[in-house]
């Protein structure tokens, strides 16, 4: 059991990655409904001149959910949960504490500086690798950091073994400083202006074409696999077993679903580029590896479901648990869709209509997002020597985004399959059934229906914002740290 | 093995990044050898038509269209002959996009006219009802930045060796003569416009956005 009084964890960087996690949410959040609701209802577009435009929002939307709050998440989760399960405090080593706030600090100006130039139309169109090339390099400086910090911490470490969680934040910054560089390859223009009064922003990208397309979908797959995914399934292996007390259901399954995510994860971007015009034996390769990408995946979400096993009772006593559960959940939904659509009959429908962002909105709504509130909830009790400020309020927050996400892709799966259907819909005579602006019309009603389904989560968020700002300044002191047992007894 | 690997973090990191990277390297290098050639008579991007590139990027215009046109025939029927991969030889980024909320745009210089842009960027719903699409005024007022466009056609020339300069080829020069070239190709899209502000801008050596990227889409073929 616990002895973690005789380490005196430091949470300062942890609670600042928090404030970030919860500012950006909402600011990422509440452009993705803005978005919506001007699918819905175009008229919307142009309340803010050039800067209210939906092609102006939506690098914002994007880069501000994934690299705003989901970034601030795992470098939250980081910095609690290293110190705890490699058995260290950050206050230790004033060194490393210096590394972790500079971190905390440039992060923080370059996500202030990416939505200002992405508002400003400053992008380099690349999806997720958007922002330009000073701004690149300040990304490469904090990862680089976040690395010294990760390796750091090992260094200095009283447990020798790395728990599970380790390995998946060690993935997650291996694979992103690889992904990132190369996929950022690009030259600035104004070192071949010849004269010209050329932008010192702009750059183009190292590849031409269909090379281009390649290396940027290697990249923008995996993005999603080492930012959605490993660090996020880094939070599961930890804060599921803390917060039911129950230990790992098989470390063998572990060993099996991370070596294999890591082996398969890396071919499974072909499949953007499906019908495309990359090599066709990559465009199979995509599809295949997507298919097999159900074990790994599938592995993990069992591993957490039946550490559940037995205790099943917690789900209803503990709103958290109703969070870390129904996460693994959509992570076994959203991980079992997208092979489907990576199926190449299936992709010729699919590509380019609403079904993919349904999908990629039950991953990050119902996964990403409940995994990284969940991990708050656990951690600010321990952070804040507080208890949560209203669990009836956990829960309401709980149904309300579960109905919201559950809207949001059932009717972007009806949109999806609907248009890519009209898309290709011949009459008699051999002739296209619809217009263009035919399979547009039909949506609005899902459209709605999604910009609602999106506001409420939003409300969701907020209600979560709020529950976490009244424990950090009012809710009941605690006099010591709520117990839990496994893993490694911290 | 593994428990091995577990305690010995820097193992444990070479052996990941190694599982990691093999199936990059597998998959880029075959394709960096030969899908990039250009297809016959596939000419550099003019220095108007990279500034109206640029203004495509700018508004994100490839959040919302394609340029990518699948071996379908509802494909075809619809846009046209489907995209072949040196087509895009010249394309710094590429721009397929990932998402039609709007149709492709891929030889979209090939069925719709400079007189239909200019309509359809000021006021979508005039031309197309029921679009989704936002209008882009702005367009109309901001000048094209053809400075750093000479700046990208300069730097595809010197560093990754695209043709221009050439015979049959765009021509480049230096940055005065480029100007005045951007300046003749923008008074022949503006003949066939009817905003008086972009003429006027357009007579007094300004080019606007909307110049530059109609130039850009006329040349989408």
């Amino acid at each position: 059991m616990s002895n973690s009084t005789a380490i005196d964890y430091d949470y300062s960087i942890a609670k600042a990655f928090t404030f970030a996690t919860i500012l950006f949410g909402i600011i990422g959040m509440l452009v993705g409904v803005i978005l919506a609701f001007q699918l819905a209802f175009p008229e919307l577009n142009n309340l803010a001149g050039e800067y209210g435009t939906f092609s102006r929002l939506r690098p914002l939307h994007t880069n501000g959910v994934a690299f705003g709050f989901t970034l601030s998440g795992i470098f939250a989760t980081w910095y609690y949960v290293s110190q705890r399960v490699l058995k260290v405090s950050l206050k230790e080593s004033p060194f490393l504490m210096g590394v972790a706030k500079l971190h905390f600090v440039l992060y923080f100006i370059t996500i202030l500086l990416a939505v200002v130039t992405l508002l400003s139309g400053i992008t380099t169109s690349k999806e997720y690798a958007e922002l330009e090339w000073p701004l690149d390099l300040l990304v490469v400086v904090w990862w680089v950091l976040w690395g010294i910090s990760i390796f750091g911490l090992i260094g200095i470490r009283r447990e020798r073994t790395l728990y599970v969680s380790m390995w998946y934040y060690i993935a997650c910054f291996v694979a992103i400083a690889m992904l990132y560089l190369f996929n950022n390859m690009e030259v600035p223009t104004m070192l071949f202006a010849n004269g010209a009064p050329s932008s010192f922003m702009h750059s183009i990208s190292a590849y031409a074409g269909t090379n281009d397309a390649l290396v940027q979908w290697w990249y923008g797959h995996n993005a999603v696999a080492f930012v959605f995914t490993t660090p996020i399934i880094a939070m599961i292996y930890y804060f599921l077993p803390k917060e039911s007390g129950q230990n790992v259901y098989s470390y063998k399954l572990s060993i099996a679903a991370f070596w294999g995510l890591m082996f398969v994860y890396l071919w499974a971007g072909g499949h953007h580029l499906v019908y495309s015009t990359v090599p066709d034996w990559m465009q199979t390769m995509g599809s295949v590896m997507s298919v097999v990408l159900i074990l790994p995946s599938w592995g993990s979400a069992i591993n957490m479901l039946l550490t559940m096993k037995g205790e099943w009772g917690q789900l209803q006593s503990n709103p958290l648990i109703k969070f870390l559960v129904m996460a693994s959940t959509f992570y076994m939904l959203s991980t079992i869709e997208g092979p489907i659509q990576a199926i190449k009959s299936v992709n010729a429908i699919a590509h380019f209509t609403d079904w993919i962002p349904g999908h990629v909105h039950d991953g990050v709504l119902g996964w990403v997002v409940f995994m990284i509130m969940a991990s708050l909830f656990h951690m600010a009790p321990r952070m804040f020597k507080r208890e949560i400020y209203s669990k009836s309020l956990m829960e309401t927050q709980f149904w309300l985004q579960t109905v919201a996400i559950v809207l949001y892709f059932t009717s972007m799966w009806i949109a999806g399959i609907t248009q890519g259907m009209m898309w290709r819909a011949y009459d008699e005579y051999g002739s296209l059934v619809y217009t263009f602006i035919d399979t547009v019309n039909v949506l609005q009603p899902y459209y709605t229906i999604r910009a609602v389904g999106g506001l409420m989560y939003l409300i969701g968020f907020f209600m979560f914002a709020y529950n976490m700002y009244k424990t950090a300044t009012c809710g009941r002191v605690l006099d010591k740290e709520p117990t839990n047992a496994s893993p490694m007894g911290a | 093995m593994f428990h091995w690997l577990e305690q010995r973090p820097f193992f444990f990191t070479v052996v990941l990044f190694i599982f990691v990277a093999f199936a990059g390297i597998v998959e880029t290098i075959p394709d960096f050898a030969k899908q990039s050639q250009p297809v016959v008579g596939t000419k550099p991007y003019s220095v108007l038509e990279l500034a109206g590139r640029q203004v495509y990027i700018k508004d994100s215009c490839n959040a919302c269209h394609s340029q990518l046109i699948r071996p379908f025939k509802s494909e075809t029927d619809r846009y046209g002959m489907y995209s072949l991969s040196g087509e895009y030889a010249y394309d710094r980024p590429f721009l397929w996009g990932s998402k039609r909320t709007g149709p492709d745009l891929m030889r979209v210089g090939n069925y719709r006219t400079t007189d239909w842009h200019e309509n359809h960027m000021m006021n979508p719903t005039s031309v197309v009802p029921g679009t989704v699409m936002p209008a882009y005024p702005h367009m109309f007022d901001n000048k094209a930045d053809v400075a750093t466009a000479y700046a990208n056609a300069n730097t595809q020339k010197q560093v990754f060796a695209v043709p221009y300069d050439q015979e049959g080829m765009p021509k480049l020069g230096s940055w005065n003569e480029a100007k005045a070239a951007a300046l003749e190709e923008a008074k022949l899209i503006v003949a066939d416009m009817k905003n008086q502000d972009v003429k006027n801008a357009v007579a007094n050596g300004e080019i606007p956005e909307i110049v530059a990227l109609i130039a850009y889409l006329n040349s989408l073929k």
